[in-house]
Formats: structure tokens, sequence, C-alpha cells
């Protein structure tokens, strides 16, 4: 363990250090991918995980003797590096999509999953696949549909829990509550009436999520959506910090509230469609990550943002990990094992914040 | 100099008229206060003016421009704005409260410097805040919250304040330490106030909000006369100038006294 000085150096709330947090984070983030390659229902070393993987590069790979089995080299490459990455790209969306429905509803128990936004995408997904309504789009086609879905369930639920120009907490997470029964109940229809034209993607893959059966092809979309929205969010982080103060406040505060609350209703249903599409609803992630991110960084979203995205990453391709290892060689869905963290937390903030509430108005 | 001239402003929460053909104009370096009874419209006025609510009908202009067709840039670089949102359910700290002030002075890629750092220990300083600055905004008290949301209005360095009730939640101390503050400031201010004594000893000229129109306006003196007072809020009370202030100071009288 690092000793409590350098610590608390590091991990200082008040004055964070960011180029080593992110640094830090960046390392554990690769470290954490060379060592998830090799964990599984069969283990290839870390050592051997590096030297495939330098194998296949360019310049470097020519001077790696081969010295590990046919088959470690085709489940390193075939399967878990594109799972791995997955994991990655999946874990950093969903945190940031959390960071981003949180600044939207000023709440901090704001999640895809919890608000059902995860099950507003399931929904359009699967029923896109059955009827091919958006099969026009092509190889993006379930992605379209799975945005389609979480955008008009975000739009739904923030007009629903909007109470005279505020957001009641009791209405955003009982109509999200609501909404994700009722989408999840549309997906189930859909995946029993049409077993066979779903292929892997059943209703226990939309309901559950999982990264199992990752394949390369899936990363391209995620990432750019990834790095598109980010960049978008960077680029307006005043604009975010300024919306936890409230709607006039930051309007007067010179940012177009109306104009900002619509880009990020589109980044998040856009980062929440694509990911859907391509894992599930894995739930939680969003609400556990800002929350940590905010203990260690506080709640500017200049830094926010980042650590979210790494520490995001990092948590999912573990828990992933996990669903693979637990019941090897069975899988569990990754989205049973957030649950089953998440959770937890999930109702400890709620009580905190009734609390808080209580505390305020006594005052 | 004339800054800013309300014509005709009207808004209506559904069916309810809040702001009726209020007309009303501030001219350079004066305090002007709005005061009423609860309901009366002053936080409407106030809010149509920051544009947290669209009027029906009615211009304003701020410098001889029209305030709506500004930018929310440009309106937040002329009128700073201390409403009556205090809570951020999030995690900051109060220096970086006081700092969001400064974020009408950015540009797309601009990362606070030295400069903003300077001027936002400037704000807590003047607030006799500076050992706060650290702490977090969740953990502080309702009066806190309040002189740091004046920090971060001083921090936006505009000379045009609106205050909406700006010292609600505080003890008289701080109200005092508050308006003194910002009358020394020399900015032209535009203030909802509660307090008809306060109101009295600050503004140079008073409006005053019955139902959403304004029924009165002047100087102290000539507005928070014991008759006018009645007519308003249908209180009695008793007002003479101080000798000291040589502005008005009322005593309300409760209902056993003749």
């Amino acid at each position: 363990m690092l000793p409590t000085g350098l610590t608390q150096r590091l991990f200082n709330r008040a004055k964070p250090n960011m180029p080593v947090i992110v640094v830090l984070l960046m390392t554990v983030t690769v470290l954490s991918l060379l060592l998830a390659i090799g964990l599984g229902p069969v283990t290839v070393s870390p050592g051997n995980v590096a030297k495939i993987l330098l194998s296949r590069l360019p310049v470097v790979g020519e001077h790696i003797s081969r010295t590990w089995a046919r088959l470690d080299e085709n489940i390193v490459i075939g399967l878990r590096l594109p799972r791995v990455c997955l994991g990655v790209i999946v874990g950093a969306s969903l945190a940031v999509i959390g960071v981003t429905m949180q600044a939207l509803v000023r709440n901090q128990l704001a999640d895809p999953f919890i608000l059902g936004v995860s099950s507003g995408a399931a929904a359009t997904a699967t029923l896109g696949m059955l009827f091919g309504v958006f099969a026009f789009f092509g190889r993006y086609s379930l992605s379209i549909s799975a945005f389609i879905g979480s955008a008009v369930t975000i739009i739904f639920v923030y007009t629903i829990s909007r109470v005279r120009g505020r957001i009641n907490i009791t209405q955003l997470l009982l109509s999200g509550v609501a909404i994700s029964m009722i989408m999840d109940g549309v997906t189930r229809i859909i995946t029993l009436s049409a077993p066979n034209a779903l292929g892997l993607h059943n209703a226990a893959f939309w309901m559950s999520g999982s990264l199992a059966g990752a394949k390369w092809g899936y990363l391209t979309l995620p990432l750019a959506v990834l790095l598109l929205c980010m960049a978008v969010l960077m680029i307006n982080y005043r604009g975010l910090n300024l919306l936890l103060l409230g709607d006039e406040s930051a309007g007067a505060l010179g940012i177009n509230v109306r104009r900002l609350q619509k880009t990020l209703v589109l980044v998040a249903s856009l980062m929440a469609g694509v990911t859907i599409a391509v894992s599930g609803s894995i739930g939680f992630v969003g609400l556990m990550v800002p929350h940590f991110t905010r203990l260690l960084v506080g709640g500017d979203h200049r830094r926010v943002l980042p650590v979210s995205a790494l520490l995001g990453a990092i948590l999912v391709v573990w828990v992933d990990v996990a669903a693979r290892m637990v019941l090897a060689p069975e899988e569990m869905p990754v989205g049973i094992l957030t649950a089953i963290i998440g959770g937890p937390l999930f109702i400890f903030l709620l009580k905190r914040n009734s609390r808080e509430k209580k505390g305020a108005t006594a005052k | 100099m004339t800054r800013l001239v309300i014509d005709k402003l009207n808004f209506s929460y559904g069916e309810t008229d809040a702001a009726r053909d209020v007309c009303l104009s501030v001219d350079r370096g004066e305090f002007i206060g709005l005061i009423g009874p609860n309901g009366s419209g002053k936080s409407t006025v106030l809010k149509n003016l920051y544009r947290a609510l669209t009027p029906d009908s009615g211009t304003v202009t701020l410098d001889g421009e029209n305030l709506f067709s500004l930018s929310h840039k440009a309106a937040a670089l002329k009128l700073g704005v201390v409403g009556q949102e205090n809570d951020v359910p999030f995690d900051f700290l109060v220096e970086e409260i006081v700092a969001m002030g400064r974020s009408p002075h950015k540009k797309l890629f601009d990362i606070d410097n030295g400069d903003d750092r300077r001027i936002v220990r400037h704000a807590l300083e003047h607030l006799g805040m500076a050992d706060m600055a650290k702490r977090n905004y969740l953990h502080i008290s309702g009066g806190e919250k309040q002189r740091v949301l004046i920090a971060r209005v001083i921090a936006q360095e505009c000379d045009f304040l609106l205050l909406d009730e700006p010292t609600n939640h505080l003890d008289i101390g701080y109200q005092l330490q508050i308006f003194d503050f910002v009358k020394r400031l020399g900015v032209t201010v535009l203030s909802a106030i509660h307090d008809l004594n306060m109101a009295a000893l600050y503004c140079d000229r008073i409006y005053v909000l019955k139902s959403g129109s304004i029924v009165l306006q002047g100087r102290p003196e000539e507005v928070l006369t014991p008759k006018n007072i009645f007519d308003v809020y249908g209180v009695r009370c008793d007002t003479h100038i101080h000798a000291k202030t040589g502005k008005p100071a009322i005593t309300f009288l409760p209902s056993g006294v003749e």
C-alpha cells in the first residue's frame, strides 16, 4: 500500500493533482487490460499476454520468440482482447452517461439503468431487429434503433419528473422505474415471440447485460461515439458545472440553458444507444463511478469527466473478469454483478439524500 | 444616465397575472429597491429581467440595447444576479462556487488562470470568508451560502446587480454587512427587499409592487409613510426621519397599541 502521506498528496480533495491521478489511472487501466485478458476459464499468464500482443505490433513483433501455445493466441486475440476492449469502452461510456444525466437532472441518483434509459434502448433495439424497421441504416441499424429508444425515454422521464420547472426526485425515480418495467415487458414479448430471429440477443442479454459476444466489429462505433461525446462534454464543462447550480443561476451566468440541456439529452442518449446495442443494459455503473469520482476529485466536470471514464473502464473490465470466473465455465451476465454491487450504494445514497433534505429544511 | 428601462412588462403564470404593465427605470449608480407583500411580483419582475422567465409582452432596454436580443453570455457580462436558488446538491468547494462567477468572461477553451484565482480570493476576502475557501459548500450554513453567492456575483465583475432578497437567510449583522458592501461597490443595483427599514436605509428610490402592478415610486421618505404602508401591507406603523441616518425609520405597531 502507499504510505498515507503520499496518498493524501495524491488524493487531496481540496487540491487534486490531476496529471498524477490521470496518469495513475491510465496505468491501472492498461495493467487491468493485460491481466484481464489472461483471466478466465482458460488462464493465460500476463507475460504471455504481453508477448502475444507485442508480436502483433509491426516492428517489435519480429523480435518476439513464439513461446506460447496456438490455443492461447486464439483465446487472447480472438476472444479476450475484443471483450476486454469492449469492457473499457462500455465502462467509460456508462460512467460518462451517468455524469451527463446527473448534470441534466441535477441529482446524483441518475443512471441510465435506474431511469429506464437502458430498457428503452433495449426495447427499440429488439423491435428494430424483429421488424427490420431501421434496416435501411445498414450495419448500424441496431445502434440507431437503440439510440432512438434511449432518446425517447430520457425525454419522457425528464418531462414527467419536471414539476414547476424543477426536477422532483420522487417523480424522477418512480417514472424511471415505471418506464423501465414497461420497456422490459415490451422487450420480453418481442424476444419470446420471435426467438430465432434474435440469435444471440435474447431477452436475458438485453436485460442483464453481457460482454460475452464481443467481436472486433462491435468496437468502432461505440469508441467513435465515446470520443466524440467526451469532446463535446469537455468543451461544455463550465456549462455542466453551472447547470448544477440550477437553471436560473446557470442562465444568469451566461449559459443558454435550453440549448445545453438539449445537447446533453442528445449526448446521453447517443452514448446509451450505441453502448447498450453492444452490451445490453449494465446497470449502476453510471451511478457508482461518478460518486466515487467526486469523492476523489470533487464536483468540477473538468476533472469528473476524464476520471469517471477511466474508473468506469477499470470497473467494468474487472467485473467482467468476475463474471466469467465466478461460475466458470458458465458465464454470468455482468449486469447482475454490477446490480449486486451498485444496488446497495444506490440505497445508501437515497437514504443520505433524504436525510440531507430534512437537514436543509430544519435550518 | 439611464441604464435600465422596463416598459409595460406583462407576465402571467397560466391564468394569474404576476406582473401587470410594470414600468421602471434605473439610472447609473442608483440603488433601487423593489418592495411589496409576499406574492406581489418582486421576484417575477426580476426573473423576467434575468431571463429565467420570458415576458408575455413589454420591452426591456439595458444601456440602450434590447436586453432580450443580447446573447446569454453578453447579458451575463453586464448583469450579475443573486437569486433565491442557493442549494447545490453536489460536491463543490466554496472557492469553486465563487469561481463559477468567472464563466461569462471565459471563452470556449479557456481555463481559470491566475487573474481568476486572484479575483475569487479578493471576493471572498471582501466578505470575510477567506478562511472558508476550501470548505465544502454542501456543509456550510444557509447564511454562509448566501454570502458565497454574493462573493460569486462580485467575482462576476458586473456593474449592474439584480438582487432577489439577498439577505434573506442572514442575521442583522450580515444583512448590514452585505448591503454596506454592495453600496460601497458603487455599482447600479436593483434589489427586491423584504425588510422596509433596510430598504429605507440603502435605497435611493423605491418601487412598490402590489398584485403585480407598481402602485408607488419615489424616494424612501416619500414612499414609506404610515398611510402608504397601511394601504399596501395592511399594517399600522409610525415613521420618523432618524436623526443620524436622515432616512425614515419605521416602527410597526401591534394590534394592542393605539
